[in-house]
């Protein structure tokens, strides 16, 4: 009796614990599939070529999605060789119970955890106001040039967000180097630094890809750090300079859903937009995976 | 030569560990430089009051029908109170954390206790998808289709209320609470499992009342962090609440939060005036709420590593 009673318990836990596992997979699978339905049939070359007309209820996307290109491509070309510095810190320099990695340890920590509008008023804050007045005081004799919403800023924005994605991904991958590649490079002579930079990092690589990769899934999906910092409502024309304010495709979402003078005529475009956007940052973090997955089976295998 | 520059390729490296705390205190000053102001500039306070108009009640309203707490910046006579707005992200967070806690907690203890490799290698990328939702289209999902699924389910009021945000904001928080639980599950020895079951234990009685317990500061953590998300997240909230600045405590009404004020109205606000450092002094609140709340998560997940034996 006390046997089936314990048995019984076993699988009541075992099942409810499933169902919630598999809830999740479930609305995953309702929050695709619902956008794919609405969004399929306009996915069309017009639609990611086109340009909005009739005040965004007709043509397509491409100024959001050429915009969030630039966006991502500027931010990664900030993030990524600064957050692998501080990972290569982190991993093969820092002394583990010194103040400073304590300090700037819990500081990457943090970063992470600043909600997102709060990156938003640092970047106008900072950014625009600050470094832009700055800008324009020495460069431009005090011509508004710099000093206001421009798609450099809000890519700086994006890249200090992005800072620990990129340091946690390099340095889960320089740690998986193993000992023997740095004692192997030692005993040939080479120094730390030759070690680092020749031996150890080359073989991190991997992990450098998927941390700019998920850096930029991560970029193109967030809307409230670049609201006051350089994202347009609609512009008839491409940008062409750091200084030029973008449209980026989150932003269009969050405008077309918000603000559409008429809702209704909207929504197809709306779903397709939204299709475009998720399929763009699944790509991107399905490819991240995998090569994570290959790098962690490798460094297993040897 | 070749230690000098050695020397100086480790001081150039360790630069940017500087760079890396450089950048937080430069988040908070910048921040809080442009709130500051507002307890000691005439104009900031004449208009909002300090602290005292901020937190505490006011005179508004008839004495039948007294308003105590208004958030209500453009106006004859402009109106401060940041309870309406904490209210409102408390009542969001909350709906969210009911949602999102059990689920990821029973989901975490299926893939780490019970579920056959097969299935575990099939709910750790679903969470991970999960996790890659740009909030923007969790607010679009929320907004366009889950509020009408809810409206015509219980017959509410409003389309756009605390329960609707907070359901779709328990779906950003979830796979955080989730990965970290699931990290922490996993981290417990295999031999703690062992020895439970040799006692005669069946799998269950081991999952939780070893596993779960050894594995509850790291769960904890978990709930901590995806607090802190839920408290600072924006778009979700911004359009899928109502954004009506009402003290209630009633969830099937709209609300407004924190975040979604900030991005709702800074746009529109002129720069420098009370209002603007209003805006700034919220987002200063937010940073500073965040800071105290991951470092609690941080201290745990360290706890739990010290007492697993592991650190």
């Amino acid at each position: 009796m006390a046997l089936m009673g314990k048995l019984g318990w076993d699988r009541t836990l075992r099942w409810l614990t499933g169902v919630a596992a598999f809830a999740i997979l479930g609305i995953l699978g309702l929050l695709i599939g619902q956008i794919t339905y609405h969004g399929w049939d306009r996915l069309t070359w017009e639609f990611l070529s086109g340009t909005p007309r009739a005040g965004m209820t007709e043509g397509g996307i491409f100024p959001a999605i050429y915009g969030t290109a630039l966006l991502v491509v500027l931010m990664s070309i900030f993030v990524v060789p600064f957050g692998v510095l501080v990972a290569i810190y982190f991993s093969e320099y820092a002394d583990r119970a010194g103040w400073l990695y304590r300090i700037s340890r819990q500081a990457v920590n943090n970063l992470a955890g600043v909600p997102a509008i709060v990156f938003g008023l640092f970047g106008l804050g900072f950014f625009v106001q600050f470094m832009g007045q700055a800008v324009d005081r020495a460069v431009f004799g005090g011509a508004l040039t710099y000093g206001q919403p421009a798609l450099l800023w809000a890519a700086l924005t994006m890249s200090v967000l992005t800072l620990p994605v990129v340091i946690v991904s390099v340095e889960e991958a320089l740690q998986a180097v193993p000992q023997t590649y740095r004692e192997a490079s030692y005993s040939l002579g080479g120094t730390k630094s030759q070690t680092i930079f020749r031996v150890v990092l080359p073989h991190a690589l991997p992990g450098v890809l998927t941390g700019g990769i998920l850096a930029v899934s991560r970029g193109a999906g967030e809307v409230a750090p670049i609201l006051f910092v350089g994202a347009a409502y609609y512009l008839p024309d491409l940008p062409t300079q750091l200084n030029h304010q973008f449209m980026e495709l989150g932003y269009h979402i969050f405008i077309l859903s918000t603000q559409s003078p008429d809702v209704e005529a909207t929504k197809p475009l709306l779903y397709t937009t939204v299709l475009v956007l998720l399929g763009l940052t699944f790509l991107l973090n399905a490819v991240a995976i995998v090569i994570r997955g290959r790098m962690r089976a490798a460094l297993r295998g040897t | 030569m070749r230690q000098l520059r050695e020397a100086l390729i480790e001081r150039g490296i360790q630069l940017t560990a500087w760079g890396a705390i450089t950048i937080v205190f430069l988040i908070f000053v910048f921040v809080a430089r442009e709130a500051a102001p507002l307890f000691w500039e005439q104009a900031s306070l004449e208009e909002v009051g300090g602290m005292q108009k901020l937190f505490l009640a006011q005179k508004y309203g008839t004495p039948e029908a007294p308003l105590p707490y208004v958030w209500q910046p453009v106006s004859i006579v402009p109106k401060y109170s940041l309870m309406p707005l904490l209210l409102g992200t408390l009542k969001v967070t909350l709906v969210a954390m009911v949602c999102a806690v059990p689920m990821a907690i029973f989901a975490a203890v299926y893939t780490s206790e019970y579920a056959p490799r097969g299935i575990r290698e099939l709910i750790k990328p679903g969470v991970e998808l999960l996790a890659g939702f740009p909030s923007v289209v969790l607010g679009f999902f929320a907004l366009i289709v889950l509020a009408t699924w809810l409206q015509d389910l219980f017959g509410l009021e409003f389309r756009l209320n605390a329960i609707n945000a907070g359901i779709a904001l328990g779906l950003a928080v979830l796979p955080i609470i989730y990965t970290v639980s699931e990290d922490a599950l996993s981290a417990v020895p295999q031999r703690f499992r062992e020895a439970s079951l040799a006692l005669g234990a069946s799998p269950s009685q081991t999952a939780w009342g070893v596993v779960l317990p050894a594995a509850l500061p790291g769960i904890f953590a978990g709930i901590i962090l995806g607090f802190g998300r839920a408290i600072g997240e924006t778009m979700i909230v911004l359009m899928a609440s109502g954004n009506a600045a009402i003290t209630s405590l009633a969830l099937a009404e709209p609300v407004r939060t924190m975040p979604a004020t900030v991005a709702a109205e800074l746009a529109e606000v002129v720069f420098g005036s009370p209002h603007w450092r209003v805006l700034f002094f919220i987002g200063s609140l937010l940073f500073l709420f965040t800071l105290a709340i991951n470092t609690a998560g941080t201290l745990l997940t360290r706890y739990l590593q010290r007492r697993l034996g592991m650190a």
